[in-house]
């Protein structure tokens, strides 16, 4: 039996991929529930590789591939690839943007305007990253949950794990020394005047802005990275940002319902990367930063090769291992 | 090159903001070879102890110049100037006021109240001001001993828009340390501030930035003293008529 501190996306996504591959596992939180592991609840769950690489370590990037197929098997995963735009004053932000990622390409107007109707003659240009995808954060932590108990496992919530786990997957909460916390302010608005289907990114000097679809109306809008360990509800200046992003987006968004806002402090490390340590006989996995949902199937597949029957043999300080999932 | 009571060999300053990763940040201030950077207060402050990233930034080794980004009266960047002092433990702070948001163009009436409160609190204030000369002789009298004027909007990457403004403030002010803060892109910028007579070089955006920041910060690091070197040097004038320069005394004598 494996025991497993922290059911965010991360605790649950190694509970699953063990569970997968036939390993007993139990997994301790001490919230009351998914809503209680904020990091993961308010993130945007996009499964956006060839963007996040504009800032993003290669490692971000590599270590993405298969994750919206390994999501596929768990949660719904929406196929319906990305849009980058920039308003017009601003379009040296796509020609930067465009010439720092790839998977794109350049589409006019009215192309826009066959994949979402809703930005005709908003917008001349925009990116298309076709490949990638996004899900629904919330339904992908229950539907996580449910994989592991249908799969024999078993997640403990109001429970405190023991002292000694063999992984451990609380984040910020995991004080190990180098791990910093990025906070990250979002929105949750609702419009019933505009359908949106994919992720739209919004490129802009000052505030980069996204808004996921989470159907129904709704949409998730976010997010700030603050360097600050505070949990403070968010703030008037990052709130009237996001607010302004969308309605720059689309004029209609003005008339959106904001129905809830969250922050989280994202966990990571100082080049920002995500890591499995090994030390004292438990595995850290940690530092998946801004990247929880498109990094968590890669670093569980990590994880669980040090468990199940294709033991990976590294070299090194048997106490104190670091594996770079490079 | 003396900021009030501190000698410093670097002529360049460096922001630390909107890095891709703060082993990143690190890796280009050490590239840099800066003395002195800018850690900006205002959103990142936690509530009363500092952050990891305020950790990181002491392992860098510079001296930290404090400022007070997206204040926009002389009563907040005060209160944030104070949180900065106890934060940081130094009375330095660059003072940035801003008065109009699309442009961030300073306040400058507000600047100048501020700066004249701070200094008599004992702050070693670095204004962020335009090229105005009336404005700069208004914050010595308020008790500044640099002037940290733009040579662009924060952020645009545009260069020096108005070189002739510069060298205007470079004659009128012979002793005072002058800082172009704002508006460097590339390191063609950062040579032609030098050249101006500027003493140094503020910049954030055109290093963190770039495709590869850390090697940006390099180049910059040698633009400011390729900028310094060449200045000192004494350049030649400009003129129109083309001259060889070839020797003459090596020619035939053909008569």
């Amino acid at each position: 039996m494996i025991s497993i501190a922290g059911a965010g996306v991360a605790g649950l996504s190694c509970a699953a991929e063990l569970c997968r591959r036939g390993v007993q596992v139990e997994v301790f939180d001490i919230g009351s529930g998914p809503q209680d592991n904020k990091s993961s609840w308010f993130a945007g769950g996009m499964l956006a590789p060839h963007c996040e690489g504009e800032t993003a370590h290669g490692d971000v990037i590599a270590l993405s591939q298969g994750a919206a197929a390994w999501w596929s098997q768990v949660t719904q995963v929406t196929q319906n690839g990305s849009l980058v735009v920039a308003p017009p004053r601003d379009r040296a932000e796509l020609t930067q943007f465009a010439k720092r990622t790839t998977g794109h390409r350049l589409i006019d107007g009215e192309a826009i305007a066959l994949l979402e109707p809703c930005f005709a003659g908003q917008f001349s240009r925009a990116l298309f990253y076709e490949s990638e995808a996004h899900l629904n954060p919330r339904q992908a932590l229950f539907d996580l949950c449910a994989y592991v108990q249908s799969h024999g496992g078993r997640v403990h919530y109001n429970t405190a794990a023991p002292k000694r786990v063999d992984v451990d997957c609380r984040g910020y909460g995991d004080h190990l020394p180098d791990l910093r916390p990025v906070r990250g302010e979002m929105a949750l608005i609702e419009s019933s005047e505009l359908n949106i289907t994919r992720v739209v990114r919004l490129l802009h000097p000052r505030i980069p802005f996204y808004l996921v679809p989470r159907g129904h109306g709704v949409y998730m809008i976010g997010a700030t990275m603050i360097e600050s360990p505070s949990m403070r509800p968010i703030s008037v200046r990052s709130l009237l940002d996001l607010l302004a992003g969308a309605s720059v987006l689309h004029p209609s968004l003005g008339e959106a319902t904001v129905i809830e806002t969250g922050v989280g402090l994202r966990p990571a490390f100082s080049d920002n990367r995500p890591t499995v340590i090994q030390k004292d006989g438990c595995f850290h996995v940690n530092g998946l930063y801004r990247h929880g949902f498109l990094l968590a199937p890669a670093l569980a597949r990590l994880l669980a090769d040090q468990f199940s029957p294709i033991f990976k043999q590294e070299t090194g300080d048997e106490n104190n291992r670091k594996f770079h999932p490079a | 090159m003396k900021l009030y009571d501190t000698d410093l060999t670097s002529r360049l300053l460096l922001g630390t903001a909107q890095y891709p990763s703060p082993s990143v940040l690190l890796d280009a201030i050490k590239a840099s070879a800066t003395q002195v950077i800018t850690v900006s207060l205002r959103r990142e402050m936690p509530q009363g102890s500092a952050g990891g990233f305020y950790r990181l930034l002491q392992e860098a080794n510079c001296h930290i110049l404090p400022n007070t980004a997206g204040c926009h009266s002389a009563s907040e960047a005060i209160t944030t100037a104070k949180m900065a002092r106890d934060l940081f433990e130094t009375d330095w702070i660059k003072l940035e006021v801003i008065g109009q948001s699309d442009m961030l163009a300073p306040d400058v009436f507000e600047l100048v109240e501020a700066a004249k409160i701070l200094a008599k609190d004992g702050f070693k204030v670095f204004p962020y001001t335009t090229d105005d000369l009336s404005v700069g002789e208004r914050l010595l009298d308020a008790g500044c001993d640099v002037l940290m004027p733009w040579g662009a909007p924060i952020g645009s990457g545009q260069g020096l828009r108005n070189p002739d403004r510069l060298r205007a403030m470079r004659a009128h002010f012979p002793n005072t340390p002058l800082i172009v803060d704002a508006g460097i892109g590339r390191p063609s910028d950062a040579i032609q501030a030098m050249e101006l007579g500027m003493d140094a070089v503020l910049l954030n955006t055109a290093v963190a930035k770039a495709g590869n920041p850390v090697e940006m910060a390099r180049a910059m690091s040698m633009a400011v003293r390729a900028g310094r070197m060449g200045y000192l040097a004494d350049p030649m004038e400009r003129r129109d008529m083309a001259v060889p320069s070839t020797p003459v005394f090596g020619l035939a004598e053909l008569s």
